[in-house]
């Protein structure tokens, strides 16, 4: 294990992040609002970390391997946020280091789960730096890396699926892996700005309207508000909400293709796309007509409204709320917490199971179906008419299982530790699938404050294990990993 | 006329075999000498071994005088370049090239003149799906070709007893469809034709040849039997080439299962197919057809390239319930054997596929021949030229021509008009007539008659 080698790496990806604090400073710099000095220190401290480890390991430059580039990622997936949380502890009084890294963490996996409470107090340029992480942590850091830096090399692309792992086999879409980071970061940006505008010409203001971009493109639920979208009240801004949520929840390849084309086939033949669609407008509907016949909401068009919001940003594990759905019967509550675990897309900036992976389990249990009635039939299990291989159904039903086994694991380590049952579920569930809020004491109108260290930390870990998919964070834990 | 054909397979030889009887010079070329050897021992033709793509073997076989070159062999890109070396380097006039892959039929640039200057391409394997996806749109038909681009149909029909036109002279057939013009236009009792007039009567189990246009063929079928229910579930017995065609153009509307012994075909199967099922098997396997419901089967159709399968697996289907029985059959004395026995319908691929074929090489302007009663007659579709002096046909009334015994004009299209041919109806130029010709002796006169003169030439 070349360990020196991707020290080198990672400190260049820590002095790529380091400049992504100038924008914070500089906002903090414009509207002088306080924070100015916390960014220029937390600037420094991590461009001069970065500059040492790169000095030190400047003589074991080469290419990574596999190995290497799961090793690399649990890395920046763990520094990264360490050096993330300087800006929050210098300029937020009594916030504990525990804490601080909870909230890099659930900002750079775009959870959205947070422990600070007057958010509306806060320096806005400390918002736009939680709106930050969780935009260049939803599309990868890695990826970006790869895109700007030309540092990766030939193991670039092995360090790509290491940080966006898909049940499929990887189709490169340019032949440069590079161009391919750079292309989806292109997509990425575009939409992101789009985005921006139509908040503010839906009503925000500048600042909230840029934080709210990022935190929506990037589908992490942070708010520069402790009410949410309850703030404004407001059907236009939650309407571009609800719109730019599900845009990025498709898969970006699939935006990617869209846009250099120009047309919208790749939409129409994307099997995972669709289907999405089809169950997020099902469930909308379902959980609308259950508010309104238990009569919480008096008129279908108000279930309608905050249905639509809250199921979308909890199935594409954003994590908004425009009201405390905490409130509502639990079956509505605990649907939504459902459909964060599958709905996203891969390759989206949405986490959980995976639309695809739900898909193609979908399809194995007909497949076992038809195969009771007819013993001899040759069924391979299909997506938009490409037959998957027996091996990639097998890798699937694996993640399910560990996937499963991380939720009780999860849960029961939660509820060791003290938390009711709902509230440790729901907590495991929201961490491991990047979705935010949970139920109970972490519901949408509180926050993750009330947890002890232990949880904290347990939820830490979790957001880390659901945003790389489980594997390429489980695997460096294997004795076979650090075997030579 | 002097001919070369590349490719000794099935195609070829029945080619050849045709060609040889037509009085024409023929060359095969194969690779394989065993096939070759066989071919020679039958037929009289001369033979060269070696790839038909390579100039060498091409000059071999004759190719510099060649008036016509069929390249037939198994494999597409050779047909291709074998036509492409042929047109550019051996002025050879005619070039017929077996193209299977449908990307090559994609783009008409590929096969044209900038591409491989192919006249003519044909797909045996398509016609044979064409053929059988007719045999299940009517259950009925023995047989259902279509001329004019489809705007006349000719069916043939077993008349059973209990059928409306049993025992009636064919007079009787006008005021049954007073809205329909159809014409019987051949009848066949036994092995014997019958040329059928106004008061010939069709006994049960007659092959009965019907011409109509196309849109009235199912009432007139209606006439002639009884109609079956029609087909819902279709077990297709052969993944091959034609199994697979037959099986993606019947998926959707027809309840499809493909039996496939081969694993790895299998598996390409179920990536072409939707909702067809693929299973896995002998399609002579008792135990799979019984646990595949082959009793419920509306028809079973057998395909493999297997003759003694396909007989075997058919016989067994249709003790096994299944209602009606269809099984591809290459040698002819089995096709014979077996036709109105317990197979309901035979096909011979060969006689089914090669007349497209056929057209392009015969005299006169004749746009689709199609083999009838395993070769024994012929339906073609000509296209009149000429005046009246310079051609035996055009400006004359169908009962002013001299046609040998057997043959019946059966239709004339004009522009998109259909017109059944009646003692009284005269033929123009640029008409496309139908001709049915029940002894293919007769066939090079008619040939003859439908030639414009030579000083028109």
């Amino acid at each position: 294990m070349r360990f020196v080698a991707v020290v080198n790496v990672l400190s260049r990806v820590l002095l790529l992040f380091a400049v992504s604090m100038l924008l914070p400073w500089g906002i903090s710099f414009l509207l002088g609002d306080g924070a100015r000095a916390a960014f220029g220190w937390s600037l420094a401290a991590t461009f001069g970390a970065a500059l040492l480890l790169w000095l030190a390991t400047l003589r074991e430059r080469r290419e990574l391997q596999v190995r290497d580039g799961f090793l690399l990622v649990a890395l920046v997936w763990t520094v990264l946020p360490a050096f993330a949380t300087l800006p929050l502890l210098l300029s937020i009084q009594g916030l504990s280091f525990t804490d601080a890294y909870f909230e890099a963490v659930s900002g750079l996996t775009a959870s959205g789960a947070t422990v600070l409470a007057g958010l509306d107090q806060l320096p806005p340029s400390i918002n736009i730096w939680r709106g930050l992480m969780i935009w260049l942590g939803g599309m990868g850091v890695i990826v970006l890396a790869v895109a700007i830096l030309p540092l990766l090399g030939v193991g670039g692309s092995q360090l790509f699926k290491a940080e966006t792992p898909t049940p499929m086999k990887d189709t490169k879409l340019t032949p440069r892996i590079a161009e391919t980071a750079k292309g989806l970061w292109l997509v990425y940006v575009g939409f992101t700005l789009a985005c921006i505008l139509a908040y503010w010409l839906a009503g925000m203001t500048p600042i909230d309207a840029l934080m709210h971009g990022f935190t929506t493109m990037g589908l992490g639920g942070f708010s520069t508000h402790d009410a949410s979208y309850a703030h404004w009240n407001s059907p236009a801004i939650e309407a571009v909400a609800i719109v730019f949520m599900v845009i990025a929840a498709i898969n970006f390849a699939t935006h990617f293709l869209a846009w250099r084309r120009v047309s919208s086939r790749p939409y129409r033949r994307d099997p995972e796309a669709k289907a999405m669609l089809l169950v997020l407008v099902l469930s909308v509907l379902l959980v609308a007509g259950y508010l309104f016949l238990t009569g919480v909401y008096d008129e279908f068009g108000t279930a309608l409204r905050y249905a639509a919001f809250n199921v979308v940003s909890l199935a594409t594990t954003t994590g908004y709320a425009n009201t405390d759905y905490g409130q509502w019967p639990i079956f509505a509550p605990l649907v939504m917490l459902f459909l964060s675990s599958f709905v996203s897309c891969s390759g989206s900036t949405g986490s959980g199971m995976k639309m695809i992976r739900a898909q193609i389990l979908f399809k194995q249990i007909f497949r076992e179906l038809l195969r009771t009635i007819h013993p001899r039939i040759y069924n391979p299990v299909k997506l938009s008419a490409i037959p998957l291989s027996n091996a990639t159904v097998f890798a699937v039903l694996a993640y399910l299982f560990m996937y499963t086994s991380s939720v009780v694991v999860l849960t029961l380590l939660l509820t060791a530790s003290g938390l009711d049952v709902i509230s440790g579920f729901s907590a495991a569930v929201a961490s491991l699938n990047n979705t935010g809020p949970g139920l109970g004491e972490v519901g949408p109108a509180t926050t993750y404050a009330n947890l002890t260290d232990t949880q904290t930390w347990i939820c830490s870990f979790a957001m880390l294990l659901g945003r790389l998919e489980l594997l390429t964070l489980l695997v460096v834990f294997t004795p076979a990993f650090w075997r030579k | 006329m002097k001919v070369v054909i590349l490719g000794a397979g099935q195609v070829g030889g029945s080619v050849a075999e045709s060609l040889v009887s037509e009085q024409n010079d023929i060359t095969v070329v194969d690779l394989e000498p065993q096939r070759l050897r066989t071919l020679q021992e039958r037929l009289d033709l001369r033979t060269v071994i070696g790839s038909g793509a390579h100039p060498s073997v091409l000059t071999e076989a004759g190719i510099e005088d060649a008036d016509l070159l069929v390249a037939v062999t198994q494999s597409d890109e050779t047909n291709l370049v074998a036509c492409r070396i042929a047109a550019r380097m051996f002025n050879v006039p005619r070039r017929i090239a077996r193209v299977r892959a449908t990307d090559y039929l994609a783009n008409e640039r590929v096969l044209g003149e900038e591409g491989f200057d192919v006249d003519l391409s044909i797909c045996p394997e398509q016609v044979l799906t064409d053929y059988i996806v007719k045999l299940v749109e009517f259950p009925e038909a023995l047989q259902v070709l279509d001329f004019a681009g489809g705007k006349v149909s000719l069916v043939a029909v077993r008349a059973y007893s209990g059928g409306p036109l049993v025992g009636h002279p064919l007079k009787d057939l006008r005021p049954h469809m007073p809205r329909i013009d159809a014409r019987i236009v051949a009848i066949f009792r036994g092995d014997r034709a019958i040329v059928p007039d106004g008061d010939t009567v069709i006994e049960a189990g007659d092959e009965v040849f019907c011409l109509a246009a196309s849109e009235h063929i199912r009432e007139v079928m209606r006439e002639l039997r009884r109609m079956d229910r029609p087909v819902k579930r279709v077990m297709i017995g052969g993944g091959g080439n034609i199994g697979l065609r037959l099986a993606m153009a019947l998926e959707g509307r027809y309840s499809v299962r493909v039996i496939e012994h081969d694993k790895g075909r299998c598996e390409l199967l179920a990536a072409r197919l939707g909702e067809a099922l693929v299973l896995n098997g002998d399609t002579t396997d008792e135990e799979l057809l019984e646990d595949e419901n082959i009793g419920e089967m509306d028809l079973f159709v057998a395909v493999t390239n297997d003759d003694e399968n396909n007989i075997m697996s058919s016989l067994l289907a249709k003790r096994m319930g299944a209602r009606r029985v269809v099984s591809l059959i290459n040698r002819r004395s089995y096709v014979d054997l077996l036709q109105s026995g317990q197979i309901d319908i035979a096909i011979s691929p060969a006689q089914a596929t090669i007349g497209t074929l056929l057209a392009h090489v015969r005299r006169g302007d004749v746009v689709a021949v199609h083999s009838l009663r395993r070769g024994a007659a012929e339906a073609l579709e000509a296209v009149v030229h000429g005046d009246r002096e310079s051609c035996r046909v055009t400006d004359r009334r169908v009962d002013e021509l001299d046609v040998p015994p057997g043959t019946t004009i059966g239709a004339v299209v004009r522009g998109d008009k259909v017109i059944m041919a009646h003692h009284d109806t005269v033929i123009r130029a640029e008409d496309h007539v139908i001709v049915f010709v029940a002894d293919k002796k007769n066939l090079p006169r008619v040939e003859r008659m439908f030639q414009v003169g030579v000083r028109f030439m």
